[in-house]
């Protein structure tokens, strides 16, 4: 897939996203520690393309967070939004 | 083991209720069918599957299967994997459903119609329910369901499933679907009609209906994309010919969410709520326990008068109305508890306590979803237990089982309600807070400590690879909580309670009164009679082993109908000291006579009981049904009598020596 690589948007994983900041999903990877981790992603909504905001950081740590994905908010492990590749939009 | 077993599947074509979690389907399933399963706002609601009939607006007899909610057909925890099961015609004792009705959320569209696309993939002849259509309008959301059709292929049919006949349109669909379904048998042709009824083979990744470009773009990008990754596109560009492309957020649930999940307030708030709910339980439920107690007392007193003093009488009066009346008292706490659980389930607000706990819950080797199973088990351990099917990690799930008997369940209520009366003075403490209801709240949280603690001794057995479990849950959009929703829920919770009451209770209780009644006493005996009986003989050799914690002949009685069912032992505490009575003292209300001849270390003794002991086993029962085998409700049975034995030692010997 083809990635609009500019200085200001350098691809970043959602584990690091700022609060409050519209990103965009570029990919899903997997992660051995978490078992179909990508496709369960997929499956709630994290396709390249859709709008991601960070809202919440847990505390203490920040684990876990909450993102707004398309329309639906969901709770992640902070291990589970490191397999989400993304750019701000 | 090879199983050769013919099922028998009812006559009448199957419709199967399939979508995302917390999307509506069994509110839809009970408008249809009338019945009243559960339904709350968060996703994992319903964990199995469940079947209605109707009838439809033609006449034709249907049959409906409620599923659980899946996001996709790659299941992650074993509910989800039940509703794979059926669509796949994999399910025992169902056949493959006859049409599918995708249930799809029209507040949140781009991720439910992926699931709509799996499933015709999968073959199924389909059709689209839009439900919350209200919602979404409410929220500027404004769709065309015929447009929406068009581009799908399937028929979409808009539907409201809270708001009664919100299914109508629906009930009419499935009518043509069935004429659809009927001609398409005898002729093997498939004429186009106003509704577009598709059937697509599993390898029909473009369907036909679907605009050109659409077409090209996936096939474009064949060769990287996943299934999903399609469909995505797919519905990308569908919701952009319908101009839907655009996300509305929900600003309220977002707002709500700003305090609610704050750092620093949202933890306070969670703790206000628990211990509100608490304070209200005591003070709420005084006035209606009164007035039971006080018309249990005058049925007895009537019926002592009136009935000559026979077996019958004291059957009567010491077996049923001092046994089972004594139980019915607490049923204006239950209700009070489940008042408030039904709505904190209804607005949406659990998953948010799940994720401001998950932090505390990983620290001893769970994750915040074990929550709402475990929160579930405050009502009973039973449904928890069931609910844990949501748990996606094996372990996670079995550590669930095993500590959701020690939250405190509704039948621990009555026992702890007689001995809190009973032994804690009913004062107001640390400006306006009822102790009572602090000590009350101290028993729920040393239910979860143990818990806890218990979670955290298997973590170091059985957690030795640091995997990380997933959370990926759900936060849905707040909701007022409806007050049919609340009214059916109490309705249900009493009308249990009441049951149990009559079955289990009343049975247990006839048998202890039996037990307690004969032999009658020697000649020339002193003590009452009771202490000549079979229950008393039972008593005092059992009061051997719980001397030590305190626990006299009578309570040792209590425990072993208690085994049961956990109120029992309240009902046969009472027919035991109405049995004990010398006199007509017998109609007495329990409070004041176990505070009278109790210590007060051993009435905090068998609180501390109470915490730990397993006595249920219905709750043993389902954790074998649930886990599959007898080692997790072995596990079980052997921790929770060790923990209660000990603290109760450990409470009646502090307690005997600091305060006497």
């Amino acid at each position: 897939m083809l990635l609009n690589l500019s200085p200001s948007s350098t691809p970043i994983t959602l584990e690091h996203a700022q609060i409050g900041v519209t990103y965009r999903v570029l990919s899903v990877k997997a992660d051995t520690r978490l078992a179909h981790s990508d496709q369960h992603l997929k499956d709630l909504g994290f396709l390249p393309g859709e709008h991601v905001i960070l809202k919440k950081r847990g505390v203490p740590g920040g684990d876990p967070i909450v993102v707004r994905i398309g329309s639906s908010n969901f709770a992640l492990r902070r291990a589970e939004a490191a397999c989400v590749l993304i750019e701000q939009a | 083991m090879q199983e050769n077993k013919i099922y028998i599947h009812p006559t009448g074509p199957l419709f199967a209720l399939v979508g995302n979690p917390n999307c509506g389907k069994t509110a839809l399933f009970n408008q249809l069918t009338g019945n009243r399963q559960k339904v709350a706002n968060y996703a994992g609601v319903t964990v199995e599957r469940k079947e209605g009939r109707f009838t439809t607006p033609s006449g034709a007899h249907v049959r409906v299967l409620d599923l659980p909610g899946t996001y996709s057909l790659y299941p992650r925890s074993i509910d989800e994997q039940i509703t794979c099961n059926v669509l796949m015609g994999r399910a025992t004792g169902e056949k493959t459903p006859d049409v599918v009705i995708c249930v799809v959320d029209a507040t949140n569209l781009r991720r439910s119609l992926r699931i709509v696309l799996a499933v015709e993939r999968l073959g199924s002849p389909c059709m689209v329910a839009l439900n919350m259509v209200d919602e979404a309008k409410a929220r500027g959301i404004n769709i065309n369901a015929e447009k929406l059709s068009n581009a799908l292929g399937l028929p979409v049919i808009a539907t409201v499933a809270i708001q009664k006949g919100g299914d109508a349109a629906l009930r009419m669909a499935i009518d043509q679907a069935l004429i659809k379904r009927k001609s398409a048998t005898v002729t093997h042709t498939s004429t186009e009609t106003s509704v577009n009824f598709a059937t697509h083979t599993p390898t029909a990744h473009a369907p036909a209906h679907a605009p050109a470009h659409a077409t090209t773009i996936a096939l474009s990008s064949a060769h990287t994309a996943t299934p999903v990754e399609h469909d995505h596109q797919r519905i990308q560009e569908i919701l952009r010919d319908l101009s839907l492309d655009r996300v509305i957020p929900d600003l309220r649930s977002e707002r709500i969410d700003q305090i609610v999940l704050h750092p620093v307030v949202g933890p306070i708030i969670l703790v206000a709520i628990l211990f509100f709910i608490f304070q209200a339980m005591f003070s709420l439920a005084e006035i209606p326990m009164e007035f039971i107690t006080g018309a249990t007392e005058h049925v007895g007193s009537f019926i002592t008068t009136w009935l000559p003093d026979n077996w019958l009488r004291s059957l009567l009066v010491n077996g049923i109305i001092a046994g089972v009346g004594g139980v019915v008292v607490f049923l204006p706490q239950i209700l009070i508890l489940f008042f408030f659980i039904l709505v904190l389930e209804e607005s949406g607000y659990l998953p948010r306590a799940a994720f401001l706990l998950d932090r505390i819950m990983g620290s001893v080797g769970l994750s915040g979803r074990s929550f709402i199973p475990l929160l579930s088990s405050f009502a009973c351990a039973i449904p928890g237990i069931i609910a844990a099917r949501t748990i996606p990690n094996v372990r996670d799930r079995m550590v669930t089982i095993l500590i959701a008997p020690l939250m405190t369940c509704s039948a621990r209520l009555p026992v702890y309600v007689l001995l809190i009366s009973a032994f804690i003075p009913n004062q107001l403490v640390l400006g306006g807070l009822e102790l009572q209801g602090l000590v009350m709240f101290g028993l729920y949280f040393a239910g979860i400590f143990g818990a806890m603690a218990v979670a955290w001794f298997l973590k170091m057995f059985t957690s030795k690879n640091s995997r990380v479990r997933p959370l990926m849950m759900e936060l849905p959009t707040y909701r007022w909580p409806r007050i049919k929703n609340l009214a059916i829920g109490l309705w249900q919770r009493a009308a249990l309670f009441l049951k149990r009451v009559g079955g289990i209770i009343m049975i247990m209780t006839i048998a202890l009164w039996f037990l307690a009644s004969f032999p009658g006493a020697p000649d020339g005996a002193v003590g009452p009679a009771i202490e000549y009986s079979f229950a008393g003989m039972i008593g005092h050799a059992l009061a051997y082993v719980l001397e030590p914690i305190g626990f006299n002949w009578q309570i040792a009685i209590a425990l072993v109908p208690g085994m049961a069912a956990r109120e029992v032992a309240v009902s046969a505490l009472g027919t035991v000291y109405a049995l004990s009575a010398t006199g007509d003292a017998a109609a007495e209300s329990l409070i004041p006579i176990i505070s009278a001849q109790w210590s007060l270390a051993t009435g905090l003794s068998l609180l501390a009981w109470y915490v730990f002991a397993p006595q249920c086993l219905s709750t043993i029962a389902i954790m074998k049904r649930e886990s599959g085998g007898w080692k997790i409700p072995l596990i079980g049975l052997t921790y929770m009598f060790v923990l209660a034995y000990a603290f109760s030692w450990v409470t009646f010997n502090l307690a005997t020596r600091w305060l006497g």
